[in-house]
Protein backbone atom coordinates (compact mmCIF):
# COMPACT_ATOMS: atom_id res chain seq x y z
CA UNK A 1 0.00 0.00 0.00
CA UNK A 2 1.58 3.54 -0.95
CA UNK A 3 1.82 6.31 1.35
CA UNK A 4 -1.19 7.57 -0.13
CA UNK A 5 -3.52 5.24 -0.04
CA UNK A 6 -2.69 5.13 3.67
CA UNK A 7 -3.02 8.88 4.27
CA UNK A 8 -6.66 8.39 2.57
CA UNK A 9 -7.47 5.67 3.85
CA UNK A 10 -9.13 3.94 0.72
CA UNK A 11 -9.30 0.54 2.32
CA UNK A 12 -11.00 1.78 5.27
CA UNK A 13 -14.84 1.39 4.76
CA UNK A 14 -15.76 4.21 7.02
CA UNK A 15 -13.49 6.22 5.58
CA UNK A 16 -14.22 5.56 1.90
CA UNK A 17 -17.42 7.69 2.62
CA UNK A 18 -15.92 10.94 3.37
CA UNK A 19 -12.97 11.43 1.46
CA UNK A 20 -12.66 13.06 -1.86
CA UNK A 21 -11.06 9.51 -3.57
CA UNK A 22 -13.84 7.32 -2.68
CA UNK A 23 -17.72 8.03 -3.20
CA UNK A 24 -19.59 10.45 -1.66
CA UNK A 25 -21.75 10.03 1.16
CA UNK A 26 -25.63 9.01 0.38
CA UNK A 27 -26.42 12.31 1.46
CA UNK A 28 -24.51 14.34 -0.85
CA UNK A 29 -24.96 12.29 -3.86
CA UNK A 30 -29.22 12.46 -3.48
CA UNK A 31 -28.64 16.25 -3.09
CA UNK A 32 -26.54 16.26 -5.63
CA UNK A 33 -28.58 14.78 -7.98
CA UNK A 34 -31.70 16.63 -6.81
CA UNK A 35 -29.65 19.68 -7.96
CA UNK A 36 -29.32 18.36 -11.04
CA UNK A 37 -33.13 17.75 -11.05
CA UNK A 38 -33.83 21.33 -10.01
CA UNK A 39 -31.32 23.08 -12.47
CA UNK A 40 -33.17 20.82 -15.47
CA UNK A 41 -36.33 22.20 -13.92
CA UNK A 42 -34.82 26.15 -13.93
CA UNK A 43 -34.65 25.30 -17.42
CA UNK A 44 -38.04 24.50 -17.92
CA UNK A 45 -39.18 27.30 -16.97
CA UNK A 46 -36.79 29.85 -18.95
CA UNK A 47 -38.48 28.31 -21.89
CA UNK A 48 -41.59 29.41 -20.69
CA UNK A 49 -40.03 32.74 -19.74
CA UNK A 50 -38.61 33.15 -23.73
CA UNK A 51 -42.00 32.15 -24.93
CA UNK A 52 -43.83 35.08 -22.55
CA UNK A 53 -40.95 37.26 -23.40
CA UNK A 54 -41.71 36.48 -27.17
CA UNK A 55 -45.59 37.06 -26.74
CA UNK A 56 -45.61 40.12 -24.35
CA UNK A 57 -46.76 42.04 -27.12
CA UNK A 58 -49.39 40.05 -28.60
CA UNK A 59 -52.37 40.86 -26.85
CA UNK A 60 -54.53 40.41 -29.90
CA UNK A 61 -56.49 44.00 -28.73
CA UNK A 62 -57.31 42.76 -25.69
CA UNK A 63 -56.07 44.17 -22.36
CA UNK A 64 -52.34 44.18 -21.52
CA UNK A 65 -50.43 43.69 -18.19
CA UNK A 66 -50.97 47.31 -17.40
CA UNK A 67 -54.71 46.48 -17.11
CA UNK A 68 -54.39 43.34 -15.45
CA UNK A 69 -51.91 43.21 -12.36
CA UNK A 70 -52.42 44.62 -9.46
CA UNK A 71 -48.82 44.85 -7.42
CA UNK A 72 -50.60 44.69 -4.42
CA UNK A 73 -51.94 41.63 -4.68
CA UNK A 74 -48.07 40.80 -6.24
CA UNK A 75 -46.63 42.30 -2.81
CA UNK A 76 -48.61 40.01 -0.97
CA UNK A 77 -47.63 37.28 -2.25
CA UNK A 78 -43.75 37.56 -3.16
CA UNK A 79 -44.44 38.25 1.05
CA UNK A 80 -45.65 34.96 1.34
CA UNK A 81 -43.40 33.18 -0.43
CA UNK A 82 -40.22 34.74 0.35
CA UNK A 83 -40.86 34.38 4.66
CA UNK A 84 -42.00 30.53 3.65
CA UNK A 85 -38.75 30.07 2.10
CA UNK A 86 -37.06 31.14 5.43
CA UNK A 87 -39.21 29.16 7.47
CA UNK A 88 -38.50 26.13 5.03
CA UNK A 89 -34.92 26.73 6.28
CA UNK A 90 -36.06 26.79 9.47
CA UNK A 91 -37.52 23.56 9.36
CA UNK A 92 -34.34 22.20 8.14
CA UNK A 93 -31.95 23.10 10.69
CA UNK A 94 -35.05 21.46 13.36
CA UNK A 95 -35.25 18.09 11.56
CA UNK A 96 -31.01 18.76 11.39
CA UNK A 97 -31.40 19.31 15.37
CA UNK A 98 -33.61 16.73 16.04
CA UNK A 99 -36.07 19.28 17.39
CA UNK A 100 -39.68 18.13 16.61
CA UNK A 101 -41.56 21.12 17.96
CA UNK A 102 -39.56 23.48 15.84
CA UNK A 103 -39.46 21.05 12.58
CA UNK A 104 -43.29 20.89 12.97
CA UNK A 105 -43.97 24.79 13.41
CA UNK A 106 -42.17 25.47 11.04
CA UNK A 107 -43.11 23.18 8.41
CA UNK A 108 -46.71 24.40 9.23
CA UNK A 109 -45.58 27.92 9.20
CA UNK A 110 -44.41 27.36 5.46
CA UNK A 111 -47.38 25.44 5.13
CA UNK A 112 -49.45 28.19 5.59
CA UNK A 113 -47.87 30.82 3.78
CA UNK A 114 -47.89 28.41 0.54
CA UNK A 115 -51.22 27.88 1.04
CA UNK A 116 -51.80 31.85 1.19
CA UNK A 117 -49.71 32.44 -1.81
CA UNK A 118 -51.84 29.98 -3.75
CA UNK A 119 -55.29 31.14 -2.48
CA UNK A 120 -54.04 34.52 -3.96
CA UNK A 121 -52.83 33.65 -6.76
CA UNK A 122 -56.09 31.66 -7.88
CA UNK A 123 -58.32 34.56 -6.80
CA UNK A 124 -55.98 36.52 -9.21
CA UNK A 125 -56.53 33.85 -12.03
CA UNK A 126 -60.60 33.46 -11.63
CA UNK A 127 -60.68 37.75 -11.24
CA UNK A 128 -59.11 37.83 -14.40
CA UNK A 129 -60.86 34.73 -16.40
CA UNK A 130 -64.12 36.41 -14.96
CA UNK A 131 -63.59 39.90 -16.36
CA UNK A 132 -62.86 38.25 -20.16
CA UNK A 133 -59.44 37.78 -20.00
CA UNK A 134 -58.99 33.89 -19.92
CA UNK A 135 -56.06 32.16 -21.14
CA UNK A 136 -57.81 32.37 -24.46
CA UNK A 137 -57.99 35.68 -24.80
CA UNK A 138 -54.49 36.39 -26.77
CA UNK A 139 -51.22 34.63 -27.57
CA UNK A 140 -50.10 37.20 -24.36
CA UNK A 141 -52.61 35.72 -21.90
CA UNK A 142 -52.09 32.13 -22.94
CA UNK A 143 -48.46 32.52 -22.21
CA UNK A 144 -49.10 34.58 -19.14
CA UNK A 145 -51.45 31.68 -17.57
CA UNK A 146 -48.89 28.79 -18.72
CA UNK A 147 -45.79 30.41 -17.18
CA UNK A 148 -47.50 31.45 -14.21
CA UNK A 149 -49.83 28.35 -13.91
CA UNK A 150 -46.85 26.25 -14.07
CA UNK A 151 -45.04 27.97 -10.83
CA UNK A 152 -48.56 27.71 -9.34
CA UNK A 153 -48.71 24.01 -9.95
CA UNK A 154 -45.08 23.84 -8.82
CA UNK A 155 -45.87 25.26 -5.59
CA UNK A 156 -49.17 22.74 -5.26
CA UNK A 157 -46.97 19.57 -5.94
CA UNK A 158 -44.34 21.32 -3.08
CA UNK A 159 -47.96 21.99 -0.66
CA UNK A 160 -48.54 18.22 -0.86
CA UNK A 161 -44.72 16.94 -0.65
CA UNK A 162 -45.05 19.11 2.45
CA UNK A 163 -47.18 17.77 4.29
CA UNK A 164 -46.07 14.09 3.46
CA UNK A 165 -42.72 14.99 4.95
CA UNK A 166 -44.57 16.07 8.50
CA UNK A 167 -46.33 13.00 8.15
CA UNK A 168 -43.27 10.77 7.57
CA UNK A 169 -41.29 12.38 10.49
CA UNK A 170 -44.07 11.82 12.56
CA UNK A 171 -44.47 7.97 11.58
CA UNK A 172 -40.87 7.20 11.37
CA UNK A 173 -38.94 10.06 12.80
CA UNK A 174 -35.78 11.29 11.92
CA UNK A 175 -34.31 8.55 9.74
CA UNK A 176 -31.28 8.95 7.46
CA UNK A 177 -33.20 8.60 4.49
CA UNK A 178 -36.36 10.93 5.80
CA UNK A 179 -33.68 13.68 6.61
CA UNK A 180 -32.70 13.38 2.75
CA UNK A 181 -36.38 13.98 1.82
CA UNK A 182 -36.17 17.25 3.89
CA UNK A 183 -33.50 18.36 2.56
CA UNK A 184 -34.56 17.70 -1.30
CA UNK A 185 -38.07 19.13 -0.03
CA UNK A 186 -36.18 22.24 1.66
CA UNK A 187 -34.04 22.87 -1.76
CA UNK A 188 -37.50 22.49 -4.03
CA UNK A 189 -38.99 25.06 -1.83
CA UNK A 190 -36.43 27.49 -2.12
CA UNK A 191 -36.22 27.53 -5.82
CA UNK A 192 -39.24 28.16 -6.28
CA UNK A 193 -39.28 31.04 -4.80
CA UNK A 194 -36.03 32.01 -6.87
CA UNK A 195 -38.01 30.94 -10.15
CA UNK A 196 -40.62 33.53 -8.24
CA UNK A 197 -37.91 36.26 -8.11
CA UNK A 198 -37.45 36.44 -11.91
CA UNK A 199 -41.54 35.59 -12.37
CA UNK A 200 -42.46 38.81 -10.38
CA UNK A 201 -39.48 40.80 -12.41
CA UNK A 202 -40.68 40.22 -15.87
CA UNK A 203 -43.98 39.28 -15.92
CA UNK A 204 -45.81 41.84 -12.87
CA UNK A 205 -43.25 44.68 -12.53
CA UNK A 206 -41.99 45.07 -16.30
CA UNK A 207 -45.46 44.26 -17.35
CA UNK A 208 -47.24 46.93 -15.00
CA UNK A 209 -44.72 49.34 -15.88
CA UNK A 210 -44.99 49.54 -19.47
CA UNK B 1 -1.71 8.22 12.26
CA UNK B 2 -4.54 8.04 14.82
CA UNK B 3 -4.90 11.75 14.76
CA UNK B 4 -5.02 12.25 10.77
CA UNK B 5 -8.23 13.16 9.71
CA UNK B 6 -8.71 12.49 5.87
CA UNK B 7 -10.81 14.78 4.09
CA UNK B 8 -10.10 17.95 6.40
CA UNK B 9 -6.66 18.89 5.63
CA UNK B 10 -5.58 17.37 2.58
CA UNK B 11 -8.58 16.61 0.85
CA UNK B 12 -11.97 18.48 0.57
CA UNK B 13 -15.49 16.57 1.30
CA UNK B 14 -18.07 17.74 -0.87
CA UNK B 15 -21.34 18.55 0.77
CA UNK B 16 -24.98 18.77 -0.99
CA UNK B 17 -26.48 21.77 -1.92
CA UNK B 18 -28.65 23.09 0.98
CA UNK B 19 -25.92 21.39 4.20
CA UNK B 20 -23.66 23.87 5.84
CA UNK B 21 -21.08 22.23 6.35
CA UNK B 22 -20.42 19.24 8.70
CA UNK B 23 -18.02 21.56 10.74
CA UNK B 24 -20.10 24.84 11.14
CA UNK B 25 -24.10 23.29 11.48
CA UNK B 26 -24.47 25.08 14.54
CA UNK B 27 -28.05 25.79 14.84
CA UNK B 28 -28.03 29.80 15.71
CA UNK B 29 -25.13 30.35 12.83
CA UNK B 30 -27.86 28.65 10.39
CA UNK B 31 -30.67 30.71 11.76
CA UNK B 32 -28.42 33.57 11.46
CA UNK B 33 -27.39 32.49 7.58
CA UNK B 34 -31.20 32.39 6.86
CA UNK B 35 -31.88 35.74 8.64
CA UNK B 36 -29.47 37.39 6.43
CA UNK B 37 -31.06 35.54 3.82
CA UNK B 38 -34.33 37.01 4.50
CA UNK B 39 -33.20 40.64 5.31
CA UNK B 40 -31.37 41.50 1.99
CA UNK B 41 -33.97 39.43 0.04
CA UNK B 42 -37.12 41.65 1.66
CA UNK B 43 -34.53 44.57 0.79
CA UNK B 44 -34.35 44.01 -2.13
CA UNK B 45 -37.87 42.99 -3.10
CA UNK B 46 -39.20 46.25 -1.97
CA UNK B 47 -36.09 48.45 -3.61
CA UNK B 48 -37.36 46.19 -7.04
CA UNK B 49 -41.03 47.54 -6.06
CA UNK B 50 -40.37 50.85 -5.62
CA UNK B 51 -38.34 51.41 -8.76
CA UNK B 52 -41.48 49.79 -10.98
CA UNK B 53 -43.49 52.70 -9.89
CA UNK B 54 -40.85 55.37 -10.12
CA UNK B 55 -40.74 58.37 -11.69
CA UNK B 56 -37.50 59.29 -9.95
CA UNK B 57 -35.42 57.57 -12.92
CA UNK B 58 -34.76 57.75 -16.25
CA UNK B 59 -37.71 55.55 -18.13
CA UNK B 60 -36.45 53.43 -19.83
CA UNK B 61 -33.55 52.56 -17.34
CA UNK B 62 -36.40 50.82 -15.26
CA UNK B 63 -36.57 47.35 -17.20
CA UNK B 64 -32.50 46.98 -16.72
CA UNK B 65 -32.75 48.09 -12.73
CA UNK B 66 -35.17 45.64 -12.29
CA UNK B 67 -33.10 43.13 -14.12
CA UNK B 68 -30.16 43.51 -12.17
CA UNK B 69 -32.11 43.81 -8.77
CA UNK B 70 -33.42 40.21 -9.67
CA UNK B 71 -29.95 38.92 -10.49
CA UNK B 72 -28.60 40.48 -7.41
CA UNK B 73 -31.61 38.13 -5.19
CA UNK B 74 -31.38 35.16 -6.87
CA UNK B 75 -27.86 35.28 -5.85
CA UNK B 76 -28.62 36.06 -2.35
CA UNK B 77 -31.37 32.93 -2.31
CA UNK B 78 -28.74 30.64 -3.87
CA UNK B 79 -26.15 31.96 -0.85
CA UNK B 80 -27.99 32.00 1.67
CA UNK B 81 -30.78 29.65 1.81
CA UNK B 82 -29.59 26.90 -0.78
CA UNK B 83 -26.08 27.35 0.38
CA UNK B 84 -24.29 27.58 -2.65
CA UNK B 85 -21.05 29.17 -1.77
CA UNK B 86 -17.66 29.69 -3.79
CA UNK B 87 -15.91 27.06 -1.24
CA UNK B 88 -13.90 23.84 -2.45
CA UNK B 89 -16.55 21.57 -1.24
CA UNK B 90 -18.99 23.30 -3.49
CA UNK B 91 -17.16 22.95 -6.78
CA UNK B 92 -19.65 20.50 -7.91
CA UNK B 93 -22.36 22.30 -7.17
CA UNK B 94 -21.34 25.69 -8.78
CA UNK B 95 -20.54 23.41 -11.63
CA UNK B 96 -23.76 22.39 -12.05
CA UNK B 97 -25.12 25.76 -11.60
CA UNK B 98 -23.14 27.45 -14.35
CA UNK B 99 -24.06 25.06 -16.85
CA UNK B 100 -27.62 25.35 -15.69
CA UNK B 101 -27.14 29.25 -16.13
CA UNK B 102 -25.41 28.99 -19.65
CA UNK B 103 -28.43 26.68 -20.54
CA UNK B 104 -30.96 29.40 -19.77
CA UNK B 105 -29.09 32.36 -20.96
CA UNK B 106 -28.78 30.57 -24.32
CA UNK B 107 -32.22 29.71 -24.40
CA UNK B 108 -33.51 32.96 -23.60
CA UNK B 109 -31.33 34.98 -25.63
CA UNK B 110 -31.49 32.71 -28.26
CA UNK B 111 -35.30 32.81 -28.28
CA UNK B 112 -35.60 36.67 -28.29
CA UNK B 113 -32.97 36.75 -30.77
CA UNK B 114 -34.51 34.42 -33.12
CA UNK B 115 -38.00 35.93 -32.94
CA UNK B 116 -37.36 39.35 -33.46
CA UNK B 117 -35.45 38.71 -36.76
CA UNK B 118 -38.43 36.79 -37.72
CA UNK B 119 -40.65 39.83 -36.98
CA UNK B 120 -38.32 42.27 -38.51
CA UNK B 121 -37.89 39.85 -41.63
CA UNK B 122 -41.29 38.24 -42.73
CA UNK B 123 -44.05 39.83 -44.28
CA UNK B 124 -46.64 40.52 -41.42
CA UNK B 125 -49.19 37.97 -40.77
CA UNK B 126 -52.49 39.51 -42.59
CA UNK B 127 -50.48 40.14 -46.01
CA UNK B 128 -49.17 36.09 -46.23
CA UNK B 129 -52.91 35.35 -45.55
CA UNK B 130 -54.22 37.61 -48.81
CA UNK B 131 -51.97 35.88 -50.68
CA UNK B 132 -52.77 32.35 -49.59
CA UNK B 133 -56.42 33.50 -51.16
Amino acid sequence: MTTFEAATGRDDPNRVARTASGLASKRILVGYGFWIFLLSDIIMFSAFFATYAVLVGQTAGGPGGQELFHLRTVGLETACLLVSSFTCGLANIGAQTYNRIWFYSAMAATFILGAAFLGLELREFADMIAHGAGPTRSAFLSAFFTLVGCHGLHVTAGLLWLLTMMAQVFAKGYRADILRRVLCFCLFWHTLDIIWVGLFTVVYLMGAGQ
Amino acid sequence: MSDFEPGKDLYHVDIAPGDVHQDEGETTEGVTSYLIGLGLATLLTIVSFFVSGTTLVWGPSIPVALSVLAIAQMGVHLVFFLKITTGPDNVNNVMALAFGVLIVFLLIVGSLWIMAHLNHNMMPMDQIMQMQR
